[in-house]
C-alpha cells in the first residue's frame, strides 16, 4: 500500500514518462467521448435550434422535459442502454455490448439533452434579436435555424466543450454498458474507480492528473473562445 | 414647392409581380389590454416617400410592420396588390440595425442568397452596393464591429442590393449624429430614386421636411390625418398635428 505522498510522485511520474498503459486509457477515454460530442452535436444542435425557432403545440413541454433531460442520471442511462444492446435486448444481435461502440451510445445518449437544452437557450436568445430581420429578408423557419446556428457558433463551441466535459468525466453509464475491460473498455474514469478500489493509487491518481488538467485546458478553451469571438465578430 | 414621387427605373419584373399597392382596412392591433391600432385605413401608391409621423406610443412601428407584414393585425386586413400574403420584394431598415456574425460584405451575401441572387450577379450588386454607402473599404471587417452609423449604412447597402420595390425604415437615425444622420438620408434618397417606394417613421421634422411626398399623422392608434408634407408643415388639419408641430406634449 503506497503512502498518499509515494502515490503522488509514482502517479507523477506515470504522467511524465507517458506510461503506455495510462496514454491508452487516456486515448481511449479521448476517442470515445469525442466520437460521443460529435454524434450528440449532429442531434442536439438542429434540435436546440429548431425548438428555439419553431412554434409548434407543446413547445413548453418539449423545452421542459429537455432541461429536465439535462440532469439524466449517467447510471440509468447506462441500464437502458445495457438492457437495449443485451442478447435479449432489441438491439442485442449486433453484439455491441461490452465494446467502445456501446460506451459511444451511452455517452452520446447522456449529452444530447444537455447539447440540446443549452443550444435551444442561446439559439432563442438570438432569434429574439434576429427574427425580425429575418423574416423581412424572408428566412423561413429551418433556413433561421441553421443561419442562428452558424451565427452563435463561438457560443455553442462552448455547449460542445461542456458537453465534452461531462461526457469524459461520467463513469456509471460507461462502466455499465463497458464493462471496464482492460485494455477494451477501460476508460480514465471507470479505471480510477477500481484501481482506488484495489488500493493501488498511482494509476488512479495519474489518471485523475489527466482528468482534471483537460478539464481546465477545456474551460481556457471556453473561456479563450468567448473572448476572441467577442472581440472578433462582437 | 412639393416634390412629385419620382417613379425611378423600376424594373419590369417587379411592375409585374410587384406587392403595390399595399392597402390596409379596418386594420386594428391590440396587445393585451392596449389598443395600438384601431380602424386604421391607409393605401401605399407605387413611388412615393410616406413618413409616418406621430408622438411615442402612436403606434408607428406597429403600424409599419404590419404594412411589412411582419405582424398580423388583430382585426382588418392587409392586402399586397390585391394579394393577403406578403411578397418578398420588400425590405425594412430597422432603428438598430440586426447585422449577422460575418463580415460586411457576408451579410449582403445571405440576404442576396436568401432572394435568390447568386454569383457573379451577387459579387456586382455587392461591390455596388458598399460603393453606395461609403464602406467599400470595411467590406471585409465583422458587420458588428462597425461603429452605429456604419452598421446603419450596412443595413442601407443590404436594402440596396436587394433593391426592393418597397422599403420601410423604423426611424433609422434615431441614435445617429447629424452627420451620419445626413448620409443616411442621402442613400434613403438614392434608393428612392432608383424607384424604390419608402415608407419610413421619424420623429426628426426636419428630416420629415426634407425626404417626405406626404405625411401620414397617427395618434392614439388612429390616424388623425394624411397630408402632403408641405401642407402637413404649413397648415395642418388636424388638432393633433397641430400639436405636436407646437411641440405640445400629446
Amino acid at each position: 500500500m503506497h503512502t498518499i505522498a509515494e502515490s503522488l510522485v509514482v502517479a507523477a511520474g506515470l504522467v511524465g514518462t507517458f506510461d503506455p498503459r495510462l496514454v491508452d486509457i487516456v486515448r481511449l477515454s479521448l476517442s470515445v467521448s469525442l466520437v460521443a460530442t460529435g454524434l450528440a452535436a449532429c442531434i442536439g444542435l438542429p434540435l436546440g435550434a429548431a425548438v428555439a425557432v419553431a412554434r409548434f403545440p407543446g413547445r413548453g413541454l418539449v423545452i421542459a422535459v429537455l432541461n429536465a433531460l439535462m440532469g439524466l442520471p449517467p447510471v440509468v442511462v447506462g441500464l437502458l442502454v445495457y438492457l437495449l444492446l443485451s442478447r435479449a435486448g432489441p438491439l442485442g444481435r449486433f453484439g455491441l455490448l461490452f465494446t467502445p461502440k456501446a460506451m459511444v451510445i451511452a455517452q452520446t445518449i447522456l449529452i444530447v439533452p444537455i447539447l440540446a437544452a443549452l443550444s435551444r437557450q442561446i439559439v432563442e436568445d438570438a432569434w429574439s434579436e434576429y427574427r425580425e430581420q429575418l423574416t423581412s429578408l424572408g428566412s423561413g423557419t429551418l433556413e433561421s435555424a441553421m443561419t442562428l446556428l452558424w451565427d452563435t457558433r463561438y457560443s455553442l463551441a462552448t455547449v460542445l466543450l461542456a458537453g465534452f466535459g461531462r461526457a469524459i468525466a461520467e463513469v456509471g453509464a460507461v462502466m455499465i454498458v463497458g464493462g471496464n475491460i482492460d485494455g477494451v473498455t477501460r476508460v480514465m474514469t471507470t479505471t480510477i474507480a477500481l484501481e482506488t478500489s484495489k488500493g493501488d493509487l498511482p494509476l488512479a491518481l495519474g489518471l485523475g492528473f489527466v482528468l482534471i488538467a483537460l478539464v481546465l485546458l477545456l474551460n481556457f478553451a471556453a473561456h479563450a473562445t468567448r473572448a476572441w469571438s467577442r472581440t472578433r465578430f462582437g | 414647392m412639393r416634390r412629385e414621387p419620382g417613379p425611378g427605373p423600376v424594373s419590369a419584373s417587379r411592375r409585374a409581380t410587384g406587392g403595390l399597392p399595399i392597402v390596409a382596412r379596418g386594420v386594428s392591433c391590440v396587445q393585451g389590454a392596449t389598443t395600438v391600432l384601431a380602424d386604421i385605413d391607409l393605401t401605399v401608391a407605387r413611388g412615393g416617400r410616406t413618413f409616418i409621423l406621430g408622438p411615442n406610443g402612436a403606434g408607428k412601428s406597429t403600424l409599419l410592420r404590419i404594412l411589412h407584414g411582419l405582424i398580423a393585425p388583430t382585426a382588418g386586413i392587409v392586402t399586397w396588390n390585391g394579394a393577403t400574403t406578403r411578397p418578398l420584394e420588400q425590405g425594412m431598415v430597422f432603428q438598430r440595425p440586426v447585422l449577422l456574425r460575418r463580415s460586411a460584405e457576408g451579410n449582403l451575401r445571405y440576404a442576396l442568397a436568401l432572394a435568390g441572387v447568386r454569383n457573379g450577379d451577387a459579387d456586382r450588386r455587392i461591390f455596388e452596393a458598399l460603393n453606395e454607402v461609403g464602406l467599400s473599404e470595411v467590406a471585409r471587417r465583422s458587420a458588428r464591429v462597425l461603429s452605429w452609423g456604419e452598421q446603419q449604412r450596412l443595413a442601407l447597402a443590404r436594402a440596396w442590393a436587394l433593391d426592393p420595390e418597397v422599403l420601410f425604415l423604423d426611424e433609422p437615425t434615431a441614435s445617429l449624429d447629424p452627420g451620419a444622420t445626413r448620409a443616411v438620408e442621402k442613400i434613403v434618397a438614392d434608393i428612392h430614386a432608383r424607384g424604390t417606394t419608402i415608407v419610413m417613421t421619424t420623429h426628426n421634422l426636419a428630416q420629415a421636411k426634407r425626404l417626405a411626398d406626404d405625411v401620414v399623422f397617427l395618434h392614439g392608434g388612429r390616424i388623425a390625418e394624411r397630408t402632403p408634407v408641405d401642407l402637413f408643415f404649413c397648415s395642418p388639419r388636424s388638432q393633433e398635428a397641430a400639436a405636436y408641430l407646437e411641440g405640445e406634449r400629446l
